[in-house]
């Protein structure tokens, strides 16, 4: 669906020289899959979007969406794709039903008539179809851009900062939209900075600056980055207890921590699944209260921000 | 074809819908319209007369068997029809500026250069949105000249000099020529601005060999003749052709995203 080998980008610089905004970038990603883009400001987000839509030329290296090869195919990119940019960028003098009917001629859709009113009733829109965008909200803008970049029925779709400057509840919206059309197998490309909003929608994510730093599902991404831990809350931990779990073949790490409510055994475990009753049986054998169990879950923020400033 | 309709389309429905832009299109032609036929008018009343004197040699000459009152409403219409060629200039800077410093500011070219839209197609929508109205008004404001001469000058050989092949190629031919330079030099403009007025104040640079002309003619120092005209097409060919090429160089979908500030 789209794949970069080598996709590189350079920009000249004021001073003669050139600045390097995406470098050497590889990347795959699968139909019906939602790729979650993360970096920095200035990380080469943007820019990678922008090539693969095929609104700017690479310097170097290749790139290939919906099977078609950016720079070569540029046109059948643009039919097949659909991009929700940064800004909304609507025309705020004319009305939501005029802005849609430009740009669903300009994709060359078939029922203009038919995809308008379908993505203005989708987006809870249609009552509002005469006003003029001027008036409109920030999410209502957002919501239009959506049904933009949805008109011609894209395989593929681009989103960039999509909830940037949304209030909540707007932003639930955009992101259970996004939800819904994942389950129609559309493939989807998002850029953003919610690193909460990434991790509860996206597939898989990459963590971008300038190069890709690495690619991964979410889960995946904290295992590699921190394994697996889980706590054991304790009534009280006895003073061997730490030794008596580092005893089991299978631990590769433990911690004890005290807090006022109990104490906490914080074991680095490869399977929690299999070897968790290996530990509670231990435990309990050395009449150890447990109180209760957890996987300690890192934030993919923390993720993010432990490859970030590497 | 269909996409050039629609960013007509576009333009037209967006840029109408501006004060500044609707009285430039639709006022500036009406006055240079009106206030020659005033002028004919009173002169006409105002009975024989008119001190032909004291109008520049050359230009008496031109009036041929023409005497007094006559000579003097050639002399009118021919400053008027210079002032007529301000229009396909002055009337697509004001759209194109608004135009394209608009979606600058917006930011509603980015999601346009993303449809399949080509350059060429793009440039020429807006183009035409910008030069159809200027030389559709020329033209009309030309006709009801034309036909309001006729009606108010009782001398038809002083309206006959409004079809006259100098003021024909003027109107048919250097008209669009200048329009297509308005255009381009608004694009060329607006790539380096971000405000509609000062893109409109740049652009209208080329008003200025006109005026020049203009005030040439009322010295005496210019004789707008049949050879003159078409020299100032043969000019303005050359500078279309300069303005066009760094128009469409700077009007690329990468130089669009990433250099226009």
């Amino acid at each position: 669906m789209l794949k970069t080998d080598q996709l590189t980008k350079q920009f000249p610089a004021p001073n003669g020289k050139t600045v390097l905004a995406v470098d050497h970038l590889d990347l795959e990603v699968d139909e019906g899959q939602v790729f979650g883009f993360l970096g920095p400001n200035g990380a080469g987000k943007t820019t990678t979007v922008r090539m693969l839509t095929s609104l700017i030329a690479p310097t170097s290296g290749e790139a290939w969406v919906n099977r078609y090869k950016v720079g070569r195919d540029d046109r059948e990119i643009r039919r097949t794709v659909g991009i929700l940019t940064e800004s909304p960028g609507m025309y705020d003098r004319l009305s939501a039903e005029k802005n849609l009917t430009i740009f669903a001629r300009l994709y060359e859709v078939r029922d203009v008539k038919g995809q308008v009113e379908k993505y203005l009733r989708m987006l809870g829109l249609w009552d509002r179809r005469d006003d003029v965008v001027g008036n409109f909200s920030k999410g209502m803008k957002q919501k239009l851009a959506i049904c933009r970049a949805l008109l011609h029925e894209p395989k593929m779709l681009f989103l960039d900062e999509p909830t940037s400057g949304l209030d909540p509840e707007a932003a639930k919206l955009v992101n259970d939209f996004v939800r819904e059309l994942k389950t129609e197998g559309r493939t989807i490309f998002i850029n953003t900075h919610n690193l909460d909003e990434a991790d509860r929608l996206c597939d898989r994510i990459g963590v971008m600056k300038q190069k890709l730093l690495i690619v991964d599902s979410p889960q995946n991404l904290r295992q590699r980055l921190y394994g697996r831990k889980v706590v054991f809350h304790l009534r009280q931990a006895p003073p061997a207890v730490v030794e008596l779990v580092k005893g089991l073949p299978f631990v590769k790490e433990v911690q004890c921590l005290t807090t006022e409510s109990g104490d906490k055994l914080v074991v680095a475990l490869d399977e929690p699944e299999t070897q968790n009753p290996s530990i509670i049986r231990k435990l309990v054998e050395a009449g150890v209260d447990i109180q209760f169990v957890g996987e300690l879950r890192h934030t993919l923020e923390e993720v993010y921000l432990s490859l970030i400033n590497k | 074809m269909d996409k050039i309709l629609t960013i007509i389309d576009k333009e037209w429905a967006e840029v109408f819908k501006n004060r500044v832009v609707l009285f430039t299109v639709v006022l500036l032609p009406l006055v240079f319209t009106i206030m020659p036929l005033v002028i004919l008018y009173t002169m006409e009343t105002a009975g024989p007369g008119g001190a032909v004197s004291e109008m520049p040699p050359e230009f008496t000459r031109m009036c041929g068997d023409l005497r007094g009152t006559a000579c003097t409403q050639v002399f009118i219409i021919y400053q008027f029809m210079l002032l007529f060629m301000l229009l396909p200039l002055a009337i697509p800077v004001a759209i194109s500026a608004y135009s394209i410093v608009g979606e600058k500011t917006t930011h509603s070219l980015e999601p346009l250069l993303a449809t399949p839209i080509t350059t060429a197609e793009l440039i020429l929508g807006k183009g035409l949105a910008a030069a159809i109205p200027a030389i559709g008004a020329t033209w009309v404001g030309f006709l009801v000249f034309i036909l309001g001469t006729r009606v108010l000058v009782s001398t038809p050989q002083v309206s006959a000099r409004l079809l006259d092949p100098v003021w024909l190629i003027g109107v048919v031919v250097l008209g669009p020529l200048l329009a297509a330079a308005a255009v381009s030099m608004s694009i060329i403009v607006s790539s380096r601005v971000s405000d509609p007025r000062t893109a409109e104040q740049l652009s209208m640079v080329l008003i200025v060999p006109v005026l020049g002309v203009f005030f040439g003619q009322i010295g005496g120092l210019v004789l707008i003749d049949a050879g003159f005209m078409l020299a100032m097409v043969a000019v303005m060919l050359l500078v279309d052709a300069g303005l066009v090429y760094l128009g469409v160089r700077l009007f690329q979908r990468e130089t669009i995203l990433t250099k226009w500030r």
